[in-house]
């Protein structure tokens, strides 16, 4: 069976290390090269924070009091939005035809991928999100668990919205699928997230949902990636 | 007992060999599931007594209860045919997947909406967001999501093999939504039944329960086996057996050449 799951023992200790940064280091380079990508997601959530105060009005106790969930939403919408691109120009030109071919085991190049999506997204996402917790009149004491949760939290919704994109890869219009999908999934780092803030807000100790993220961060790590790899196998089959 | 199991395993194998079985146990199925609503249902609304704080508006436990895990049970029978396709391949599996969402949307409907009318003259609302409702109103999102991606794949076996790792993702994640939605706090009462523990209410009011809990799952396992028998007849019209059967039986009424 060990061959079904890949791995196998013959192969040096380094080669997944290997093939794992290998993968990660073709994938930033591709994404700093075309740097427009990178900056979309992030414009996309400044535009949709800057949204609120228009449509609730410029109140800042209103603002306060919705900040954390809107923060959080948004991000969410943020990172959904980014991930249709994750496979979509590998499949188009037909690198993703070779990756499904040469990486093996293909969890460990998913999440590589998956890694280097994040890095493009989620931390920058969690880099500015203090300025626009800073449009939401967020307390200031607050920041930090925000930043903490964002930086927890990303990661799940990239690896998840990951199998999302590879499920729709071979579709012509899977955004909207893909939104459909995936949103449900993202509900308990939703809660998780803005949550914590809100119980820091309130004075309390947000331990108990900053373990919770962490945990939901493990699990998701060690078996997103198997699921999204299969899902690359057979979204490549159409 | 195990070499039993395992010839069942080898024949579910055969869709041909599921659709005579099939048969047989609808005929048993679909009388004991009507049966039971039927009875479960005069017993509950008519003779159950009220109960003493909620009066006779309780009575919608007998619709909502069953409803309510039915949905759940059904999201989990999704999960775990979708193990069953991924690893054995089996095209059974993946007819049950493609089947049962649209019986388990619309019984998640059905508790959402009987537990709407039962929040009026309890909670005095149509909606609250508690930790119940939300958890069922995600579970309703996960099954539109399941049927929307089977929808959009044109190519049959693409589109079962995708639906199965979506319907396995969303029942390892069910749990997770579950407790992270109980950290809101709960309007919801406890579960009526627990596998632990006797129910919290006199025999006359939970053994009507229980029959119509009984009769919603037979009820359930008659329409689902009836779909994919549909299923296998489509999939399969091209086989000897079902060109005989079609013979056999003269032309069906409305089939589509």
């Amino acid at each position: 069976m060990s061959t079904l799951v890949g791995t196998d023992d013959s192969a040096p200790q380094g080669h997944l290390w290997r093939l794992f940064s290998g993968q990660l280091r073709r994938d930033l380079l591709a994404a700093v090269r075309a740097p427009g990508e990178l900056v979309n997601p992030l414009m996309f959530y400044l535009i949709g924070i800057a949204l609120f105060p228009m449509g609730v009005g410029p109140g800042p106790n209103t603002l306060a009091l919705i900040a954390a969930g809107v923060l959080w939403v948004l991000a969410l919408l943020a990172i959904l939005l980014a991930m249709d691109g994750m496979f979509r120009r590998d499949y188009d030109d037909g690198t993703l035809e070779q990756f499904n071919l040469h990486m093996q085991p293909l969890f460990v190049g998913v999440l590589a991928k998956t890694l280097a999506h994040w890095l493009m997204t989620g931390l920058p996402l969690t880099l500015i999100a203090p300025l626009a917790a800073l449009w939401l009149y967020l307390p200031s004491h607050a920041v930090g668990t925000l930043m903490l949760t964002l930086l927890l939290g990303t990661p799940v919704l990239s690896l998840l919205g990951g199998m999302g994109a590879a499920l729709t890869v071979s579709l012509r219009r899977g955004g909207l699928l893909l939104a459909l999908m995936i949103l449900p999934l993202y509900v308990p780092v939703l809660i998780m997230g803005a949550g914590a803030i809100t119980v820091v807000t309130d004075g309390l100790d947000p331990a108990a949902q900053i373990k919770w993220l962490a945990a939901i961060l493990a699990l998701a790590c060690t078996l997103v990636p198997f699921a999204t790899a299969a899902a690359l196998r057979i979204g490549m089959e159409q | 007992m195990w070499t039993w199991i395992k010839q069942l395993w080898h024949k579910l194998g055969s869709p041909r060999w599921f659709y005579d079985i099939a048969a047989s146990w609808i005929r048993w199925l679909l009388p004991i599931g009507i049966l039971c609503i039927v009875a479960g249902f005069v017993w509950g609304l008519a003779f159950a007594p009220p109960d003493y704080q909620q009066g006779n508006s309780f009575r919608i436990i007998y619709v909502h209860v069953p409803s309510a895990m039915l949905a759940q049970s059904i999201f989990i029978t999704m999960g775990i045919a979708g193990v069953i396709l991924l690893v054995w391949r089996m095209k059974l599996a993946d007819m049950v997947i493609k089947i049962a969402a649209p019986i388990g949307a619309s019984f998640t409907a059905l508790a959402l909406a009987s537990g709407a009318i039962w929040g009026v003259p309890t909670w005095g609302t149509w909606w609250v967001w508690d930790a119940r409702t939300t958890a069922m109103l995600v579970l309703l999102f996960l099954y539109f999501g399941v049927i929307a991606l089977r929808q959009a794949i044109a190519r049959e076996e693409t589109a079962g093999k995708a639906c199965a790792i979506l319907a396995i993702v969303g029942m390892i994640d069910i749990p997770i939504i579950k407790y992270s939605v109980n950290w809101w706090l709960t309007l919801h009462q406890g579960a009526t039944f627990r596998l632990t523990a006797a129910p919290a209410m006199p025999p006359e009011m939970w053994i009507p329960l229980l029959i119509t809990v009984i009769g919603f799952y037979a009820f359930f396992v008659a329409v689902l086996f009836q779909g994919v028998r549909g299923e296998i007849l489509r999939r399969e019209h091209r086989t000897r057996w079902v060109s005989e059967l079609v013979a056999q039986r003269g032309a069906l009424p409305g089939a589509a050449s």
